[in-house]
């Protein structure tokens, strides 16, 4: 509860704050987690913290719906999911192009 | 004029009937085999279990179709939808029979007038054998010995692709060390079996044929990790040679779904190895010739000791 309760009194203004709210909230949705999605360290290895292989697809799929674009085939690997801010790197690079 | 391809499929399945080694089917990825076939395949299956005697496996044998919530369960129908085969059947009255009848004398499509069944057919022969492993193992794990019948709805003209076929297959459950240490050791002995019989065998990591983009990115995660190694003979292309051996690594997947702990209280992990018995016995015929009798006398003496 007071974690929603953080999450949501956080500044939205930015640019950077969009994009990665919307990755923790598919984390939070897709993941299945051990941890919580709104708050893990951006450098934590997702793999570790309870995503599978199967539910790595599912973020991938639903990053895709997010932020309306296509990762590449060369993108679809384990490295490009396995942090935040990996995640956050391909998200701006892809939506940089549009 | 073009040059003769000495990897042709066609040319390789004519030679296969014409020998009678195949009897041929009328829809592709079906066809039978035959008698001199029947004897390099079990010659080979009997050398594998020559070979593993001393590893202690436990036989198990399951028929080639399972429940239906096994395959849901495993999480087939996420990886690999478009190789599944469920069984639908006829579970109507006489007046719907007669409709199916009619239907097939004039040739209409009658899927409709068919129910889903609880079953499925097998679609590799390792996967009845995790949940009879739930449970805690032994200090030492379980080795589990299986030969069976597979269904894959692939259909093709290609012979090496077939629709059902034979898998010799063994499975290990224990702790993450020697479940590796296992997968490791086959690695070198699959190889090595198939150079002694004069195969241009080589390994090679790989990775299964996942569906959609997803699948792209689950094959991408298989090589990454190393989850699969093949060994690979050319049968029908030199460039992309045949697998005849897979290895598969699972890590917890199975264990984590069928609640099977190691001795030391982890999760278990889980490997399996398995040999395509038709595709080994067809890159037999395909180095050494369709003439048994001509095959060199050390693969003979392997073969039929």
């Amino acid at each position: 509860m007071e974690l929603s309760f953080r999450f949501a009194t956080r500044p939205t203004n930015s640019y950077q704050m969009t994009i990665d709210d919307s990755i923790r909230k598919v984390l939070k949705d897709h993941a299945n987690l051990s941890v919580d999605a709104l708050t893990v360290a951006e450098d934590a290895d997702l793999y570790k913290n309870g995503m599978t292989s199967q539910t790595g697809v599912n973020v991938m799929l639903a990053l895709e719906g997010a932020f309306d674009f296509e990762f590449p085939d060369t993108m679809l690997n384990r490295s490009v999911f396995q942090t935040i801010a990996n995640i956050r790197a391909a998200v701006q690079k892809l939506t940089e192009k549009n | 004029m073009t040059a003769h391809d000495p990897y042709d499929p066609k040319e390789f399945y004519d030679n296969l009937v014409k020998h009678k080694l195949v009897l041929p089917g009328t829809t592709p990825g079906i066809f039978g085999r035959g008698a001199e076939f029947e004897k390099v395949l079990l010659g080979f299956n009997n050398l594998v279990s020559r070979i593993a005697s001393d590893d202690s496996a436990e036989l198990m044998l399951f028929p080639p179709c399972v429940d239906r919530k096994l395959i849901e369960k495993v999480g087939y129908m996420k990886s690999f939808p478009h190789l599944a085969g469920t069984v639908f059947s006829f579970c109507g009255h006489d007046a719907q029979h007669r409709d199916l009848l009619g239907r097939i004398q004039d040739g209409k499509p009658w899927a409709d007038l068919l129910e889903m069944s609880d079953i499925s057919l097998t679609p590799a022969v390792c996967y009845p054998v995790y949940g009879n492993l739930t449970g805690t193992l032994p200090e030492k794990g379980r080795l589990v010995d299986l030969t069976g019948w597979v269904y894959r709805h692939e259909p093709s003209p290609e012979p090496t692709r077939m629709v059902s076929f034979r898998m010799r297959e063994f499975v290990r459950a224990a702790d993450a060390d020697t479940v590796i240490e296992w997968r490791n050791t086959w690695k070198e002995r699959g190889l090595q079996l198939l150079l002694e019989l004069g195969l241009p065998a080589k390994l090679d990591t790989a990775s299964d044929a996942f569906f959609g983009r997803g699948g792209k990115m689950l094959a991408a995660n298989q090589r990454d990790q190393q989850l699969k190694f093949e060994v690979l003979v050319p049968v029908i292309s030199a460039e992309n040679p045949t697998a005849v051996c897979s290895f598969n690594y699972h890590q917890d997947h199975f264990g984590k779904t069928f609640d099977i702990k190691a001795a030391n209280g982890e999760v278990a992990q889980t490997a399996c190895m398995a040999f395509g018995l038709e595709r080994m016995t067809m890159a037999m015929f395909k180095t050494h010739g369709f003439v048994t009798a001509q095959w060199p006398e050390s693969v003979k003496k392997l073969l039929w000791p």
